[in-house]
């Protein structure tokens, strides 16, 4: 234990000499954050909208102002005829059209459904999904208003009324962060870990430390302990930098959090170590090291792609993906206030991982000390 | 008592035979060199006397342990240095000694004590804060033997201690090796520097794997027993190779900077001016032919092609 604490020691001499690797380890992460948290979002806003008031009635301006007021979209044009519509969808400069009908303060009044039409550019065909469901949304609400005011019946007397928990207004930067967080720590855990190993055995140093009566556990440890502490601190770095940029929720309890960030951390370093025994190059051991740690993590741990729409094979190997149990386990414990009651079963499983990755590296590099 | 007994020696790498039953032994407080080419099989024989490579077969007692058996045991008791100097770059030369030293389980009164001896010894008093990566190789190569016996290790190992160390520092550095032996410390090292061979007390040189003769320099040059080798100076050393290869009383010639060593037959005619007009003869003028004593490099070259036919 000694020798271990000897050999982490060093290690952290190493590193804080190598004062652009640890900038790169503590803060890059939180610019990633930075970089992710506000390109990657899939809310739409500023929807840039044009309105074709045929009615102009104080009932049609209702409608504009809902559509003004909802904050998704902009109006940047009023449209005077079919030539104006083809224009400024030619020229990309609106992405929807609402299309008042003349008479429709009338119609409205005698109880008669009016057709609203709403053009969409189709371009992007998640966007413009996504801008129907905000247009809808709008106008079954101003339609409701005037059956309430008209007092008609039809239509439906039962309706769904969403109730959104956890993120009711269902900014996606909130369901992002923890994925980013399991994403930016695994890789540059796996990463650095396998590089500083691999470094070793470049320079020679490792034979040097191999003749010395110390065991490959006690070296093991002594190396990753500094990289568990940086890692740590790179998590924590994150977490706080979402909490005071993207408004991110600390419902569950902290002790619970950071128990899951370790486990989740011990298995990355675990990979890491199993990366370091197959690689002898550090340049094999980047890509190596970036491909067992970025890929997985990004596309098969239900970060961005939901895991329950994945072709059945695919689901299977996520089930060796670490991210895929951290991923819930800290959405659980950051969104809803989750405790060990109910994220048992995902800790359990990253206890299972970081049992068999440390096994497996540690069962190599035995090999390799002798 | 011997620091190191080695019988039956075989180290096998697939269908490569890199050590093939090599035996020898090393007494307490000797300098043992090991000398052979590149790829002799050097490396892999101190890999395996320090417990880094498991044997195919045979023994090894190294301070009367059996490396197959108790590796570390092994490693606790000897020191090992490689041609690389292998120390923590980025690391200073103090901090160095100080990991060395909490690898070794070293205690920290010890430590001082040590640490002060190795500064002494590689002369770096006053650079304990100089970058390793900063020093010259001379000082480097000190440093890396200094934390290579901070355990005090009865015995140590040297992997060609001397690669790429200006012929000064290696001056130096033998005589710090001399300086070791006195103590009863033994000494293992390899390598291909012949000059540096003279310094050791024995030498085993080693050809393909094989142990291809074992003594003291003195006893290495009785090889020569019997036969004569002639220097022969010339303008044109590679005709007078030629000519003198093509006599029947010369066994073989090897060029030794601009002179020519001729080994002749046993009971062969020794008669310098004879060869000198025989050269005439041949065309070539020689300006001075004369018997000269064996070097350890007539010795080197005359085993490694008996080995190798």
């Amino acid at each position: 234990m000694r020798k271990a604490l000897s050999v982490g020691r060093k290690e952290v001499r190493q590193i804080l000499r190598d004062r652009r690797s640890l900038m790169l380890l503590l803060f890059v992460p939180a610019f990633f954050l930075l970089v992710y948290g506000y390109a990657l979002n899939w809310d739409i806003r500023h929807v840039h909208l044009a309105i074709e008031d045929r009615d102009r009635t104080a009932a049609s301006r209702s409608i504009v102002s809902a559509f003004v007021n909802s904050g998704y979209f902009d109006l940047v044009a009023d449209v005077r005829g079919p030539d104006d519509i083809t224009q400024l969808m030619n020229h990309g400069s609106a992405r929807a059209i609402v299309v008042i009908p003349n008479g429709l303060s009338r119609d409205l009044a005698a109880g008669r459904t009016v057709p609203v039409q709403v053009l969409l550019d189709g371009d992007n065909a998640n966007t413009a999904t996504t801008v129907m469901g905000y247009a809808l949304t709008i106008l079954q609400s101003e339609s409701a208003k005037y059956r309430m005011v008209t007092g008609t019946i039809g239509g439906p007397s039962v309706s769904a009324v969403p109730r959104v928990w956890y993120n009711p207004q269902l900014r996606s930067t909130l369901f992002l962060v923890p994925g980013l967080i399991a994403y930016i720590v695994m890789i540059t855990s796996v990463v650095s870990t396998s590089l500083s190993i691999v470094r070793e055995k470049e320079r020679g140093t490792m034979e040097q430390v191999r003749m010395a009566p110390l065991d490959a556990g006690s070296f093991v440890l002594g190396k990753s302990i500094p990289y568990y502490l940086i890692s740590l601190a790179s998590a924590l770095t994150i977490l706080f930098v979402a909490m005071l940029l993207f408004g991110l929720p600390m419902r569950g309890s902290w002790l619970v959090l950071l128990g899951t960030i370790s486990l989740y951390l011990i298995g990355a370093l675990g990979l890491g170590l199993l990366v370091s025994s197959i690689a002898d190059t550090q340049q094999v051991a980047f890509q190596v090291a970036v491909l067992a740690s970025f890929l997985p993590t990004l596309m098969l741990s239900g970060f961005i792609f939901p895991i329950a729409s994945m072709p059945p094979f695919l689901q299977g190997v996520t089930y060796i993906v670490p991210a895929r149990y951290f991923l819930i386990a800290l959405r659980g414990i950051v969104l809803k206030g989750a405790g060990l009651a109910i994220i048992w079963p995902q800790l359990l499983s990253l206890v299972a991982y970081s049992c068999v990755v440390l096994l497996l590296a540690s069962l190599r590099l035995r090999r390799q000390w002798r | 008592m011997n620091a190191i007994t080695v019988s039956d020696l075989t180290r096998v790498f697939g269908d490569f035979v890199a050590v093939d039953h090599v035996s020898f032994d090393v007494r307490k407080g000797e300098v043992f060199g090991f000398l052979g080419s590149n790829g002799a099989g050097k490396s892999t024989t101190i890999r395996m006397l320090c417990g880094l490579l498991k044997p195919t077969s045979g023994t090894a007692l190294v301070g009367g342990i059996d490396v197959s058996r108790d590796p570390e045991g092994v490693k606790r008791r000897i020191g090992y240095m490689s041609q690389r100097f292998s120390l923590y770059e980025q690391l200073t030369v103090d901090q160095n000694i100080r990991f060395f030293g909490g690898i070794y389980g070293l205690t920290a009164e010890r430590l001082e004590q040590r640490r002060a001896f190795v500064l002494d010894m590689a002369g770096l008093h006053g650079r304990e804060r100089t970058k390793a990566s900063d020093l010259a190789g001379g000082w480097r190569q000190r440093l890396a033997l200094g934390c290579a016996i901070l355990h005090e290790p009865p015995i140590v190992f040297l992997d060609e201690p001397t690669g790429g160390v200006d012929p000064v520092s290696r001056r130096q550095f033998w005589t710090l090796i001399d300086q070791l032996a006195e103590t009863g410390i033994t000494v293992l090292v390899t390598t291909h520097y012949l000059d540096e061979a003279e310094h050791c007390h024995r030498i085993a040189i080693i050809h393909a794997g094989r142990l291809a003769a074992l003594g003291s320099t003195t006893e290495l040059k009785r090889v020569f027993a019997g036969r004569t080798i002639l220097e022969v100076q010339s303008d044109d050393p590679v005709q007078a190779m030629r000519a003198l290869d093509a006599m029947d009383d010369v066994e073989k010639t090897s060029v030794f900077g601009t002179a020519v060593h001729a080994v002749m037959r046993h009971e062969a005619a020794t008669d310098t001016d004879g060869l000198g007009t025989r050269l005439a003869g041949a065309g070539v003028q020689a300006r001075h032919i004369e018997p000269v004593e064996p070097s350890l490099e007539d010795v080197f070259l005359d085993v490694v092609a008996e080995a190798g036919a």
